[in-house]
Formats: structure tokens, sequence, C-alpha cells
């Protein structure tokens, strides 16, 4: 139970260059908008023809440019759950799963009838699309999908157009079915929760190039890229040098800094979390610093508030290192507190200055 | 008899051309919409018969039906006329009203859901079964107002076909060729009796396809995708 895919296809100035393989399990395909996502998955099932490459699902090949072969969409046993679902909107929910099933038509209808009652969608069998709800849209296109017996499963945002209740009802069902299904799944999205939530493995794609595949919480707690971190929620980065074994220069923020980890020579960025970053007081200067509490007396940095901006529950500042060049691209950090501590810090207006702490074991050391 | 003549073969020439537009337009304007290149060139050269005045288009016509015209010749050696014949009229309003059912087809075709396609072909359906059980049913009110308005540009065709099949009462004098007669002969109650049988037609052709939109649009209303 293998999807292999390598390919490479060329729209405009776009280029899209994707490889990965996966067997079993939710593998995700992560990436922002344009990032060539929906393409990848149009290829593999055969809509958009690539330039070059191979796609090879369970030791049939479905493309290969070289021998020149190139199997037509419906002869390539491939699941694919459209992001408005693609519901015939003329036909009812029993005919729609009755277009996929092969057979008689009693016994089209027989096995239409069978997968919509194990999807408890019986009562809505003949109602046409337009009647359903976004749930049940949902779970008829799934068995319409399931019904021809997929070898695998590729689903192309299908929550991205929903409110977020529904949304999350819908998340859950998916897993659900997802998780009995011993085939391989392939889940585009651009949502890092999602990703987080639902999937083993990910791929990360950027500017139609596609990433190593890793184990998700890999991806999240350890990202080796540049690109890896901005998509796994990081938001700060600087350029950054080895300066020690376990020290690095961050040029954009003209800071040197520990780090919890050996630095590997090949470091060119670094990467912060909001959240790993702590504010510790206003500071008033730095003869008067007062020591801070505990451990931490590495990596306190004054830095200046550039602007405050509050939600619900927490506050978001964007503050810059008091020695680092206003003008450069990263120099900006941005922190994020609950309403409380930024209160207990004196609530602290633009132009402040105050001290924080960046935690060594929080740096993550980038490509 | 004779009175009811040109409303008999009015009618025979519009269900004729008609018939042979809607076959026609329908599989040309699907394959204009795979084109890549040349659309446009393609296109127009299809919508011109809409767009010259039907004098112009009866008069390329009679080059090529003609005695020397080029098919002309080879029907003429297998004893078909065309010119100042029944066939002939249907071929003039054929030619005029196409482009109406040309672009009201391919209008159609080009606003279908694409992801409706691509999702039949995933689940294994024929290309033929896709073509009459998706994209026909969904493109039904585009191809139904096409289908009227061919019908009533065929019904009311002149120009074209006074210069191709003439005005021969009984053979080729359809209505409004019978209401140009009239009024040039000076036979007032005959020429307005035929504008009352032209405009009644045409109001039932616009009546019906109202009601047929109408219906269709209700159906669709429950058709579309409500979260």
């Amino acid at each position: 139970m293998t999807l292999s895919a390598c390919i490479k296809k060329k729209l405009g100035k776009f280029t899209l260059d994707v490889k990965f393989e996966t067997s079993g399990g939710i593998l995700a395909l992560l990436g922002a908008s344009g990032s060539g996502k929906s393409m990848t998955l149009k290829c593999i099932a055969g809509i958009e023809t690539p330039d070059e490459g191979r796609i090879e699902l369970d030791g049939r090949v479905l493309f290969d440019s070289a021998k020149r072969i190139n199997l037509p969409t419906r002869e390539r046993k491939v699941g694919y759950l459209f992001q408005h679902y693609a519901l015939f909107p003329n036909m009812t929910a029993t005919e729609n799963v009755m277009a996929a099933a092969r057979g008689s038509r009693a016994e089209r209808r027989r096995i239409a009838e069978e997968k919509l009652a194990s999807m408890y969608l019986l009562d809505s069998k003949n109602k046409y699309p337009g009647q359903l709800s976004g749930g049940q849209q949902q779970r008829v296109a799934l068995a319409r999908m399931l019904v021809g017996e997929p070898a695998t499963i590729l689903l192309d945002e299908p929550l991205s157009a929903l409110d977020s209740y529904l949304k999350w009802q819908l998340e859950m069902e998916l897993v659900e079915i997802f998780r009995g299904f011993d085939k391989p799944v392939v889940y585009v999205t651009h949502n890092r929760n999602e990703v987080y939530r639902i999937s083993d493995d990910v791929c990360v794609l950027e500017h139609g190039k596609s990433e190593n595949v890793v184990p998700t919480q890999d991806m999240f707690l350890k990202p080796r890229t540049l690109a890896a971190a901005l998509i796994s929620g990081c938001k700060n980065f600087s350029r950054a040098r080895k300066t020690g074994e376990h020290r690095v220069f961050a040029e954009d923020w003209n800071l040197e800094l520990d780090v919890a980890a050996a630095v590997p020579e090949e470091v060119k960025h670094i990467g912060v979390r909001s959240h790993a970053i702590k504010a510790a007081h206003i500071s008033r200067g730095l003869s008067q610093k007062e020591p801070l509490p505990g451990d931490a007396h590495a990596n306190v940095f004054a830095c200046r508030i550039d602007k405050i901006v509050r939600e619900m529950f927490s506050v978001i500042a964007m503050i810059s290192p008091e020695g680092a060049d206003p003008g450069s691209k990263h120099a900006a950090i941005r922190i994020k507190m609950v309403n409380d501590k930024w209160d207990a810090l004196g609530d602290p207006a633009v132009s402040f200055s105050i001290d924080i702490r960046i935690d060594p074991a929080e740096v993550l050391l980038l490509e | 008899m004779e009175l009811l003549s040109p409303i008999v073969l009015s009618i025979e020439v519009a269900a004729a051309a008609t018939s042979v537009s809607f076959i026609l337009g329908l599989y040309i304007a699907k394959q204009v919409v795979k084109l890549r290149r040349m659309k446009a060139f393609v296109d127009g050269i299809l919508t011109l018969p809409l767009v010259l005045p039907p004098t112009v288009v009866g008069f390329f016509l009679l080059l090529i039906f003609g005695r020397n015209g080029l098919l002309g010749n080879m029907l003429a050696a297998m004893q078909v006329s065309v010119v100042f014949t029944l066939t002939g009229a249907i071929i003039a309003a054929t030619v005029v009203s196409f482009p109406l059912m040309y672009r009201s087809a391919r209008g159609a075709f080009e606003q279908f859901d694409r992801e409706l396609i691509y999702a039949g072909r995933t689940i294994g359906m024929s290309e033929a079964r896709i073509f009459w059980r998706v994209i026909m049913p969904g493109c039904k009110p585009g191809i139904i107002s096409g289908l009227v308005l061919t019908f009533a540009r065929a019904l009311g065709e002149f120009g074209a076909t006074i210069m191709l099949a003439g005005n021969i009462p009984g053979k080729t004098q359809t209505m409004s060729l019978a209401i140009y007669s009239a009024v040039a002969g000076g036979n007032r109650e005959k020429s307005y009796m035929w504008v009352v049988v032209i405009m009644l037609i045409s109001f039932a052709c616009m009546l019906l396809m109202n009601l047929f939109s109408a219906r269709t649009r209700k159906t669709a209303a429950g058709g579309t995708v409500t979260i």
C-alpha cells in the first residue's frame, strides 16, 4: 500500500517540483495558497498531466513520462474529495453514490444504500445535495468516493470552506473514517493546526517545491528549515551564524544568544516562538536592572516596544532589540502573553523598554 | 389548405432547422470549448451568420449551392436541387439560426463547474455518461433557452430564405415571406392576419421558455450548495 509521486510541471513562472512517498497513514501536504498542493493532487488523480516524473500506486504505474504511461483518471482508482465536495446537484444522495458503483441498476442501488446506511445517511437518501447540511454533504461525498474502493484517498482542503464550529465536527468525522482506512491518505491543507491534529506525517511545500516527508511531531517540535519553521507557526526569525558550541549571533537582532542544543555549522537562521519569549519587567536602564528570578540570567535583552495589539484574552507586542538595526527585515520580535501577566508588568506603553528572556532550550536552529 | 400552407411551411422549416442546429450546435460548442488555439478565430467564423445581414448570408449560400457553386454542382449530379426548394429554405434558416444555439451551448459548457466533471472521472464514470448524466442536466437552462431562440429565429427568417429559396407560394413561402407578398400586393387584411399569427407563435415560444427557466431555477435553487 504505497503511493509514490515524483513530478515536475511548469506553469508559466511557477514550477511544481514535488517528491514524496507514503504507505498507509495520513500524509499532510502543507503549504500556503499557491504553493502547488492542489496541483499535486490533481496530477496524482490524472486531472492534470505533469511535464515529467513518475507516479506509482501499489506497484501500478499511473504516470511515467519516460515510458509514456498516463493512465486516464477513471482507471487510477484514486478517491478524491473536492473542497466543495462536487456532488452532482441534479442527483439525489443515493443517485450520487450509485454513479460510483458498478453492476446492474438494482445492484448499484443496493450498494449505494448500504454505504449510505453505514454513514448514517439513510434518512437523507432521497434528498438533493442542496437540501443537505454541510456535514451530510461531506458524508455523501465520502460515501460516493469510498464505494468505488479506491486504492488511495486524496483530500483537497475539505474543511477550509466551513465555519469553525462545523469544521471541528467534520474534522472529527473525517479522522474517524480515515483511522479505519489502511491505504494511503493524502491530506492537503494550509492549516497547521489541522495537520498537527490529523496527520501522521507531513510534507511541506513552498513555491512548488516539496521538502522531505517528516513525522508530524518532529516537524512541529524540531523544524529543520526556515520554511518548515514558518509554516509550523513560528513567528520570530533572524539570520544567524555560529559563534560557539552553544552560542549563535542573531544578525537581525544584533544579539548573541545561548542555545541549549549544539549548534551545527550550517545554521543560517534561528527561530523563536512567541510563547518562548518571556517579558520580565520594564527596564529602568541597565544600571538599575534588578536580578531576574531563578536561573535565568542567560539570554536577557532590553527591547523597545514598537506596537501593542490587545486581543480578548491576551496582548501581542511587537518589540525590537535595542541594538538592532530598525531597517532590518526581521528585527521585530513578536511576544504574546495573557492580559494579567501583561498588566503585572505595569502595563507598559509603546516606546517603553522591557527586558525579555529567550529560553535557550526553545531556540530553533534552522538551515 | 392553401391558406394554411405558410404556417405549415414555417413550422416545418423552423423545426427542421432547429433540429439540425441543436445537434450541430451542441457538438461544435463542445469541441470549441476544448480548443486551445484559434479559439477566437473559430468562434468568429461560427458566429458570423448572426452578425452578417441575412441577404449577405443568402448571397453566400447562393454562391455555394447555386448551379455553378461548389456544392451545387455535386448536388446537381445527385439530382438534388437546393435553390428555390424547401430544402433551400431549411438550409437558410439553419445557417442563420445556428449561431444562437452554438453560442448558448458554448456559454453553458464554459460556465459549467469543471470539478463536477473531474469528480465524475475519479469515480470511474465514462466520458459519455458524464456528458449525458452530469453536464447536460447542469447546462439544461442555457441549452433550452438557446433552443427557443434558435426556433424563433428560424421561424422569422426572411432575408437568406428569399435569396436561396425564393418566395413560391405553397412551396417555399413561409409566414414572413407571406407578409412581404401581402404588403407588396396591397392585401392589408392578409398581412394583418399573418402578423397576428407570427406574434402569437413567437409570444408562445417566449412564454414557454420563461415557464421552463422558472421551473429549472426552482430545482436549481434546491440543488445549489447551501451550508
